[in-house]
């Protein structure tokens, strides 16, 4: 079994949520909300919901199109701004350009509604960051099984679903060490494409584990 | 002074059975860096209210995580606390005539347990206006004081916030339950959601026997279906307007009513509300008002765990935790989208939400209709309590804030 030169070193993530200045009533100032508020708060309110609601896998994305579907009643732009797909984006700012273009176009084109009042109130909140090392580190893929297994859902998250923004690939962390450090491209490919979307953290862990045991036994 | 509170200590290691050991290594994982570090928790009651049943909950648990905490109760004559229960109904919006006497008692107050509380830990974390004056007894050095606000600040009394704003935003932060009940600050302000505990007698499973009797005590058929809310009797709690949308079910459905709520005895506005709850109710044997002892977790928990589907059908509304103890319970819900209901029913995933009789009693159809819907919402629901809102989770919100705030120049 291959020796990792660079151990896959286990973290948790933990976040602490910041409730922002600015909150939105209406398209058009969820619209402004968009434009303006911080980078920490566009990954709240789409990367950390994902997270924090992982276990809903059927139409829920993230909290700009919840709030759209459940509290403006426009089902239509709720369907767009969900269909917007975190694993898409490298960067806060492209994924907050095309939130901003998906809301402006709407509001453009449906300007009846744009000032029309929301049953609740959006508030725009932010993500503070803690990570901490689980003191587990994986060299063979045997290891690295083994603290898959062992990680709480926050630590599987930062590794599966955060990391893309901090890695500035569309990968992984998971993906991206299986590929660089252990050389094992196609089973990387095949841990990039779990739906997150679909499964839930639990699911999504149990897939990976199956597709680390099929390896297995090729070896 | 907190060697006078009374602990109620269950081991971190019960809750692995309920959560799983990663989510208890991870808490000690992130308690590693604060081991043997000093925290000081202050409020103003050792007995009764949801502040002391957390904190007795949470300091014994953070304890075994060898956090050096110790938990501080400010001590009061009965003028301070006619003051701080007159600011609380003002904070909340209720009318409240203000005098220069007033604040004077509080102040004086707060300077007594300023000499007399230790005050000294690297982390303070003071609980709700009583004590919020005790951050002029900050010393200096490298401490970090936080304040947590435990009410709904949205509409508050402009005189009784203007006399608090100054030494609220002398902290370091502030805490809320929901972004809602936030004010403008100086400081950051950072959400708190409140917690249940899994583990506690309102919470815990129950034995099926156990859940017969109390149903057979108070003459509810458990063959037919339930609906339940949770509520003392307080016109906030609109349940005249349940007993309208049960009416509306009713005609398609049946089913039984159960309005359960603290007893009215010594509140004189909740004994004319349950007379009005009465009279709404009429000679209809399949409604029952029920007053229950002040305290009377396990018969809460039982006519939970009991319900086809609980309602919480409020005009106005803390946090309401009652939805959190449905839900962890897996039960369906229906409640109204008011306070901090919508962030435990994310509608139509985790329950569903409503805003008249009409669109009450709607949910309520449809969920008798879709009994596989009603339990997917219920799955869903426990799931996010799970994530969300358990004494675990504040626990980790804890730890998280204070390596956050330490980590601050």
């Amino acid at each position: 079994m291959k020796t990792a030169e660079t151990p896959f070193e286990f973290v948790t993530v933990s976040y602490l949520t910041r409730i922002g200045n600015q909150s939105a009533g209406t398209l058009a100032e969820l619209l402004t909300g968009l434009e303006q508020c911080s980078d920490a708060s566009i990954f709240y309110h789409t990367y950390q919901t994902l997270g924090s609601h992982h276990f809903l896998t059927e139409g829920f994305s993230n909290d700009f199109a919840q709030w759209v579907l459940a509290d403006a009643n426009r089902n239509d732009l709720a369907e767009q701004l969900a269909a917007l797909d975190i694993r898409d984006y490298v960067s806060i700012a492209a994924l907050r350009s095309d939130l901003c273009r998906v809301v402006g176009d709407y509001c453009e084109a449906h300007r009846q509604f744009a000032g029309q009042s929301a049953l609740e109130r959006f508030y725009f909140c932010e993500s503070v960051e803690v990570t901490v090392p689980l003191g587990r580190s994986a060299r063979t893929l045997d290891e690295f099984r083994d603290g898959i297994q062992h990680l709480s859902h926050a630590g599987f998250y930062f590794h599966f679903i955060s990391s893309r923004l901090r890695l500035q690939l569309k990968t992984n962390d998971f993906s991206h060490w299986l590929a660089d450090s252990l050389g094992l491209r196609t089973l990387a490919d095949s841990v990039n494409k779990i739906d997150i979307y679909t499964n839930t953290l639990d699911s999504t862990r149990t897939k990976l584990v199956r597709l680390i045991d099929r390896e297995r036994r090729k070896a | 002074m907190s060697e006078a509170v009374a602990l109620s200590r269950i081991p971190l290691d019960d809750y692995t059975a309920l959560l799983g050991p990663a989510e208890i290594e991870e808490l000690r994982a992130l308690a590693k860096p604060l081991r043997g570090r000093s925290i000081e928790m202050i409020n103003s009651t050792a007995v009764g209210g949801g502040v002391a049943e957390i904190l007795n909950r949470l300091v014994p648990l953070a304890e075994e995580l060898e956090l050096n905490i110790k938990w501080d109760v400010m001590s009061g004559g009965e003028d301070f606390f006619d003051v701080t229960k007159g600011f609380h109904n003002a904070l909340h919006g209720a009318p409240y005539h203000t005098s220069a006497k007033d604040f004077e008692i509080f102040l004086a107050y707060n300077e007594h347990n300023r000499a007399t509380l230790p005050l000294d830990a690297e982390f303070v974390v003071v609980h709700d206006p009583q004590p919020c004056a005790l951050i002029d007894g900050r010393p200096p050095g490298a401490n970090h004081w936080v304040w947590r606000c435990h009410i709904d600040l949205s509409h508050p009394n402009r005189a009784v916030w203007d006399f608090l704003e100054p030494f609220v935003s002398r902290y370091d932060g502030a805490m809320f339950s929901s972004p809602e009940f936030s004010r403008q600050l100086p400081i950051p302000q950072y959400l708190f959601y409140p917690a249940i505990d899994p583990l506690s007698e309102k919470n815990c499973e129950l034995e099926p026997e156990f859940i017969a009797q109390v149903l057979a005590r108070y003459r509810i058929d458990p063959q037919r279906a339930i609906l339940t809310q949770i509520s003392r009797f307080d016109r906030l709690k609109d349940p005249v307007g349940v007993i309208r949308a049960y009416r509306i079910v009713k005609r398609y459905f049946d089913c039984q009513l159960v309005l359960a709520g603290g007893s009215a005895s010594d509140d004189p506005e909740g004994a004319i509300v349950l007379k009005e709850v009465l009279r709404e109710a009429g000679h209809d044997p399949d409604i029952r008002a029920i007053e229950l002892p002040a305290w009377a977790p396990l018969e809460v928990n039982a006519l939970q765990r009991a319900s086809t589907i609980v309602i919480q059908k409020s005009l106005r509304e803390g946090f309401g935790l009652t939805v959190s103890e449905a839900l962890w319970k897996k039960k369906p819900v229906v409640a109204s989208a008011v306070g901090g209901i919508p962030i435990q029913i994310i509608h139509r995933h985790t329950g569903l939400l409503a805003h008249s009789v009409e669109g009450t009693a709607y949910q309520i159809r449809y969920l008798l209709s879709h009994p596989e819907i009603a339990a997917k919402l219920g799955e869903h629901g426990h799931q996010h309590v799970k994530e969300n809102f358990l004494i675990t989770q504040k626990l980790k919100r804890y730890l998280t804030l204070f390596l956050t705030v330490a980590r601050k120049p």
